[in-house]
């Protein structure tokens, strides 16, 4: 007998029959007639007018048939809440049955059952499963908890199931114990501050013992609880390591996965001068390479992680570049991911057997792959410049194909190489100008009338060439484009075009910033991030949780662990002398070169979606670029209305707004107000420096950070190479360019600087969370000092939160996450202290006169995206304000209240 | 963790669909076969992101399992987990097709709401599930034998019931290779690597202990310390094996330790071990790899309208061995009109629904060559695109491991009981097959 025919009675008065068939007295006639609804539902027909019918059912010695009833409740109990009610009593009479497979499948459904009465009823059921003679019961309580925090999280608490969920970490049972940890796993996440897992050395070690001996699903449960633990020292770290590597053997991806993620993390502790840490390298190269055999599916993620760590410590796999050679029969998406590990890893050393592999790819029949290995072609020429001569010359092999994708990619990717080698290899410009007709893709185009306009005296009939593209320039960019972006753009050329040609030429003729040799690298606060994620979503998007996951759960950012050990801190990058951090760090490029290239692509549609710029020296100086450009142009009065023949009616406004938006990014120094910056103090007194003196202070101003230095030469010696460099600290803070000194300083001179800093350095959580530890190094020497910086410089300006969605967050924050402080001694009333703190980017949302006070409700945001909700009241006679904070990180809100006094005082 | 999971056929009609978290709904069924399943284009990744739901899929034959989450879960994780209830599936009711997943979607349900609890996967060995998901409603089971069943689906050995009786002690070794190829025109080596398995049949009495011995060079080298001459002699044999991955009743930490493999088997057959040789070049250079076959072609373009195309075939491996199922495959161009071919051993073919000149021969000893020739007739074309020239393929398989392993012992200990390692028929079989075997031309 099969059961495929359930699937096909759609006849009319199907649910009137069915009716009668479950109110049958012959027990296979009731059975069949409960399989019918289930293979209805299943094809999502709702046959929950059949509920009362079904749940008469379920008083049955039959476990089969049982089994069914149940998956029937799970998915109609929620729309019935009432008539569920009448299967309480048989789940709380199988909570007590002899048989534990029993018990366990009653506890397991009535937890899936999400309606309030019901679950008032698996309070009692639940306790006395958690503490059941027989493992398989437990082990499906210990989840049941889980279920249970989902429906309702304060019940769970007040029953105390967290503490008994707790006790399961040390019970008997290895697949109880990876349960539980699962369940309070869970848990944590939807409460970042509480200390549920409270893991320490002695609970760490139980997990490593059950690890040995609980399934492979247990194992990837644990070790993924192992990878939020954060060891005490390196000798700890080394401990675990050492336990978790025979996991590397794993035949299951994800145990082989999940204990790589707690080596990459855990290795961030080790110093590299330890024998271990070199055999721990060793120990990783071979699993990573064997995941490439298991099925594709899992290869993707593998390949997606292995991009990840790739670019997080190189040495791993650099002798490895053949695993990742492209097969014939690969699914695309695997093809693709592997050509993205090849450029990663080629070199000198094995440039020749990639590009003779990439040659190949680009005659293969996935338009996508084919594009994605020419332009692989061209980044092997940008990164090995010994190899340069011969990607040219396959580039121009490919040309020759007169495929058209082909040439067209080739063209940009030649563009690029061009800009890293100029005047190099302009003997292949005939050959570009050949294939001029067959562009017809804009960012092709764009690199063509690039190369055109690059070596105009070079190419005879460069006018010619230009022509041709000029046919479609209207639609292209200027005054018939819809994108406000792109016209702009095109204005500032066209003024400066028509206003002072010398001035035009300085601008766009200036020396463009050299290429970058890699591309499409994730900015390194984001890589050391989503290394904490290995194995995970967020590692096969390669984005954080934050970005795909809906709620509270993607809040927590997760952090490699700081550096230890003593002797390293000489090679360690962390700790690299001051000032040559600018060099150090690959500056990162949109993939499409620079913002002044950038300005020929336009009409590729959307801005570069690359990663944050880093060292934003590439940008920093465009920028400084136009607007010096502008300046001289406004400021020498040269701006000369442009015939109104050709000039749109309603230019005057949009051009202003462009204007104001230049000026916004130059800085805007001094002129706008900003936040409270607090007078200058001492930071690091002459006698601990060799004579230099340091005093200081922090500013917000138009959304950037900086630093007002004043350094004063006590010292007889002249002072010069000035350098700076900070430790990571809790909110990524670091400097956004180097530490400019013009000149030397002279005894007895002080220099005031201002520095200006970025929120996208490295993060560690430091303790007090506001503390910044500095490295500064002249020609003297390196000295350190620490220093507290006012939180309210990371308030940011677009702080202010929709009335309902504060209302809405304001009570999604559980209520222990409130605190509250005492403002005393502060006369202004309510509108002074709200427009004052406006000022700072704390921003009024509402106002409300309840019983004589005033109440403000304030939001505010932190340059790490974290928002901080306040409640402030405010007694007309009384000088002592209370201030109420809720924020999903509560440690921040000690710093926040002490931001709202310094703001109010001063 | 997983939210939801569904089962299409290849229209995209739900066979199963079950869903195990509240951010779950009904549309993500229908989300999944409109952007996935229906989808115009081919698939570009097995995880689509779908108004911020993740759906992991993969396929059997043509039907879809699609594992669903709103979290960020443990994506390496969902997809072992579906192969897995791809294995439980296989093993209860055989071949994945949307026939026997309707005749046994009771027994599917049953199945996953034992494997996956709140969306966290369970013990999902199918020794352990078919002790008590029957589908014969509930047996009048024993107190014993319900704590026998519960303790063996949450214990330590959860792949192994207790109590099992043979009345001979038999056991069956295949040492699997899979020799993976990519050679130049010229017979430079561009990639070669081996993957293998060992897998192990059993029919042992009550909980054997057993201990798997092969040549590898770090053992064989730790032992020869005292005895000299013995490493000089097995020594030269022994294999580095670095990257394996091995079955979870095999103790890892006894592995990392000591480098032995100890373990409790599952009863029948299972996949004792997993590894791969010769790509890692750090390790083993591709020299150590025995290439059973080395393809030698010579493709002449004679005019627009001919091709001459000579493969030769040598066979590299100890005369007395027989390679067998030995096939070549030589791409034509789409152009072809007719060809002609002579070969000197087995038969060829040229079929002109798979573009290629098929050679097939029955059995080849070592150390032998044979050859094929072929005129290929072309129609003109004004196609401008160069034909790409796929690569030559090979399939073959050889009664031995081209990585060099060799199986050493496999000792067999069941204290409980009275039969001993010298009671136990042992059966030890090698067989390597090509897996993708290419020479460019």
């Amino acid at each position: 007998m099969t059961d495929s025919k359930y699937f096909t009675t759609t006849k009319k008065g199907e649910i009137f029959e069915l009716k009668a068939e479950l109110n049958s007295d012959k027990k296979e006639k009731k059975k069949e007639a409960v399989k019918k609804v289930i293979a209805s539902m299943t094809v999502g027909k709702d046959v929950s007018a059949l509920f009362p019918d079904v749940v008469n059912c379920m008083q049955t010695d039959n476990l089969e048939l049982k089994k069914l009833v149940y998956l029937y409740l799970m998915n109609y109990a929620k729309s019935q809440p009432d008539m569920a009610i009448m299967a309480v009593n048989t789940f709380v009479k199988d909570c007590e049955d002899p048989n534990p497979l029993i018990r366990a499948l009653a506890v397991r459904t009535m937890g899936c059952i999400r309606v309030d009465k019901i679950t008032e009823y698996l309070c009692e059921p639940l306790r006395k499963c958690l503490k059941d003679e027989d493992p398989y019961v437990r082990k499906t309580a210990a989840v049941c908890v889980a279920k249970l925090h989902d429906i309702n999280a304060q019940l769970v608490e007040d029953q105390g199931f967290l503490d008994t969920l707790k006790d399961l970490i040390s019970d008997s049972n290895p697949m109880v114990v990876a349960n539980a940890v699962a369940a309070l796993s869970e848990i944590a996440e939807s409460h970042p501050s509480s200390n549920l897992l409270d893991l320490n050395p002695q609970s760490i070690n139980k997990l490593l013992t059950a690890l040995n001996e609980c399934t492979e699903w247990g194992q990837i449960f644990i070790l993924d609880c192992l990878a939020n633990y954060m060891p005490k020292d390196d000798r700890e770290a080394q401990s675990i390591c050492e336990r978790v590597t025979p996991r590397l053997s794993h035949a299951n991806s994800a145990v082989v996965l999940s204990a790589v993620k707690v080596l990459m993390k855990f290795m961030e502790m080790l110093s590299k001068d330890l024998d271990y840490y070199g055999t721990l390298l060793k120990k990783l190269a071979p699993p990573l390479v064997t995941l490439l055999s298991a099925e594709p599916e899992l290869q993707y993620v593998a390949l997606r992680n292995i991009n990840l760590i790739v670019q997080k410590r190189p040495e791993i796999l650099k002798h490895e570049m053949k695993v990742f050679f492209v097969k014939y029969n690969d699914p695309i998406y695997v093809k693709l991911e592997k050509l993205d590990i090849m450029i990663r890893l080629a070199s000198q050393a094995n440039i020749a057997q990639v590009l003779a592999e990439l040659k190949e790819y680009a005659t293969e029949v996935d338009v996508d792959f084919v594009r994605k290995a020419v332009r692989a072609i061209g980044r092997c020429a940008i990164k090995v410049e010994q190899s340069a001569e011969r990607c040219v010359s396959t580039l121009l092999d490919l040309i020759q194909t007169k495929v058209n994708y082909v040439v067209q990619e080739a063209i940009v990717v030649i563009k690029d190489i061009f800009r890293k080698y100029p005047n190099k290899y302009e003997s292949v410009i005939a050959t570009l100008c050949e294939n001029l007709d067959s562009l017809d893709e804009p960012e092709a185009r764009a690199a063509m009338i690039w190369i055109v306009g690059e070596y105009a005296e070079r190419i005879d009939n460069a006018d010619e060439l230009l022509e041709s593209f000029l046919e479609g320039f209207h639609d292209e960019s200027t005054q018939d484009s819809d994108n406000p972006d792109l016209r702009d753009r095109g204005y500032i050329y066209w003024r400066l075009l028509s206003t002072d040609p010398v001035a035009a030429k300085e601008v766009v003729l200036a020396e463009k910033p050299l290429i970058s040799e890699e591309t499409d690298l994730i900015e390194p606060t984001l890589l050391d991030e989503l290394i904490c994620y290995i194995g995970t979503l967020a590692s096969v998007y390669h984005k954080p949780p934050s970005a795909f996951v809906e709620g509270s759960r993607g809040v927590v950012h997760k952090s490699l662990p700081p550096r230890t050990g003593s002797s390293e801190s000489a090679e360690s990058p962390d700790a690299a002398p001051p000032g040559v951090q600018a060099g150090e760090q690959p500056a990162v490029i949109p993939a499409q070169g620079d913002l002044l290239g950038d300005l020929l692509n336009l009409d590729l549609g959307p801005p570069v979606s690359g990663p944050p710029i880093a060292t934003s020296a590439v940008q920093m100086g465009a920028v400084d670029l136009l607007g010096g450009g502008l300046d001289s142009l406004i400021g020498g009065g040269g701006f000369t209305p442009v015939p109104s023949t050709t000039m749109p009616t309603n230019l005057g406004a949009p051009l202003g707004s462009g204007l104001g938006d230049l000026f916004d990014l130059t800085g805007g120094v001094g002129a706008l107000p900003g936040s409270y910056v607090a007078p200058k103090a001492v930071w690091l007194p002459a006698m601990k420096a060799k004579g230099l003196e340091i005093s200081g202070t922090f500013a917000r101003q138009v959304g950037s950070i900086s630093m007002e230095l004043v350094l004063t030469n006590k010292a007889l010696q002249v002072m010069s190479d000035f350098a700076i460099q900070f430790n990571r600290n809790s909110f990524g803070l670091a400097p956004a360019a180097p530490l400019q000194v013009h000149a030397p300083l002279a005894p007895n001179q002080s220099v005031e600087i201002s520095l200006p800093l970025n929120t996208v350095g490295s993060v560690m959580k430091m303790d007090p969370l506001n503390n910044l530890q500095v490295a500064v190094k002249n020609n003297i020497d390196v000295f350190y000092f620490s220093t507290l910086y006012p939180l309210h410089i990371l308030f940011v300006e677009d702080g202010k939160m929709e009335r309902q969605m504060f209302l809405a967050t304001w009570k999604d924050i559980p209520n222990e996450n409130e605190a509250q402080f005492q403002i005393k001694d502060c006369s202004l009333n309510a509108d002074a202290i709200s427009s004052k703190l406006q000022g700072s980017n704390i921003f009024t949302i509402a106002k409300r006169n309840v019983e004589g006070q005033d109440m403000l409700y304030q939001s505010l945001k932190l340059t790490n995206g974290i928002w901080v909700l306040a409640e402030l009241r405010i007694q007309p006679s009384n000088p002592s304000f209370t201030l109420s904070l809720k924020c999903r990180a509560p440690e921040v809100s000690q710093y926040i209240y002490q931001a709202y006094e310094t703001i109010l005082k001063n | 963790m997983i939210g939801g999971l569904f089962i299409y056929n290849h229209k995209g009609e739900v066979l199963i669909s079950r869903v195990y978290r509240d951010d779950i709904g009904r549309n993500a069924v229908d989300a999944f076969r409109v952007n996935v399943i229906h989808a115009r284009q081919q698939v570009r990744s097995p995880v689509t992101n779908i108004a911020r739901t993740s759906f992991f899929h993969v396929k059997r034959s043509n039907i879809w399992l699609a594992a669903v989450t709103k979290q960020n879960v443990n994506a390496a994780m969902v997809f072992e987990f579906l192969y897995k209830m791809c294995d439980v599936m296989t093993a209860y009711f055989g071949k994945i097709s949307e026939e026997n997943i309707k005749n046994n979607f009771v027994l599917i349900y049953e199945l996953l709401d034992e494997i996956l609890d709140f969306g966290y996967p369970q013990n999902s060995e199918t020794g352990a599930l078919k002790t008590f998901i029957t589908q014969q409603g509930i047996k009048s089971q024993t107190k014993e034998e319900q704590s026998q069943i519960t303790s063996q689906v949450t214990g330590q050995i959860g792949w192994r019931r207790e109590g099992i009786k043979y009345r001979r002690n038999e056991l069956f070794l295949d040492v699997l290779e899979s020799v993976n190829l990519l050679m130049s025109p010229q017979g430079q080596v561009l990639s070669a690597h081996v993957s293998g398995r060992v897998v192990m049949k059993s029919y042992l009495s009550g909980m054997p202990e057993c201990k798997f011995g092969m040549n590898d060079k770090i053992v064989i080298e730790k032992q020869g310390k005292g005895t000299a001459d013995e490493t000089g002699k097995s020594g030269k044999q022994s294999i580095a094996i670095d990257d394996c991955t091995f079955h979870q009743c095999v103790r890892l930490s006894k592995f990392d330790s000591e480098r032995s493999i100890s373990f409790i088997p599952p009863d029948g057959e299972f996949e004792l071990m997993r590894y791969c040789g010769g790509g890692m070049n750090r390790y083993r250079t591709t020299k150590d790899i025995i290439l059973p076959f080395r393809v030698i072609p010579l493709v002449r373009e004679v005019g627009r309208t001919k091709l001459e195309v000579k493969v030769v075939i040598k066979s590299n491996f100890k005369p007395s061995l027989l390679a067998q199922k030995i096939e070549v495959r030589i791409p034509t161009p789409l152009n072809t009109s007719g060809v002609q071919v002579i070969c000197m051993k087995g038969k060829a073919k040229y079929k002109a629904s798979e573009n290629a000149i098929v050679w097939k021969i029955k059995r080849m000893a070592g150390m032998k060559e044979s050859q094929i020739s072929a005129e290929i007739e072309l129609l003109p074309t004004n196609d401008k695109k160069k034909w790409a020239r796929p690569p030559i393929s090979m399939n073959f398989e050889v009664p031995f491991a081209p990585s060099g392993l060799k199986v050493r012992y496999l000792k067999v200990f069941e204290p409980k009981l009275n039969y001993s390692d010298h009671d136990v028929i042992k059966w030890v079989r090698y067989i390597g097959r090509s897996g993708i075997y290419e020479t460019r031309c």
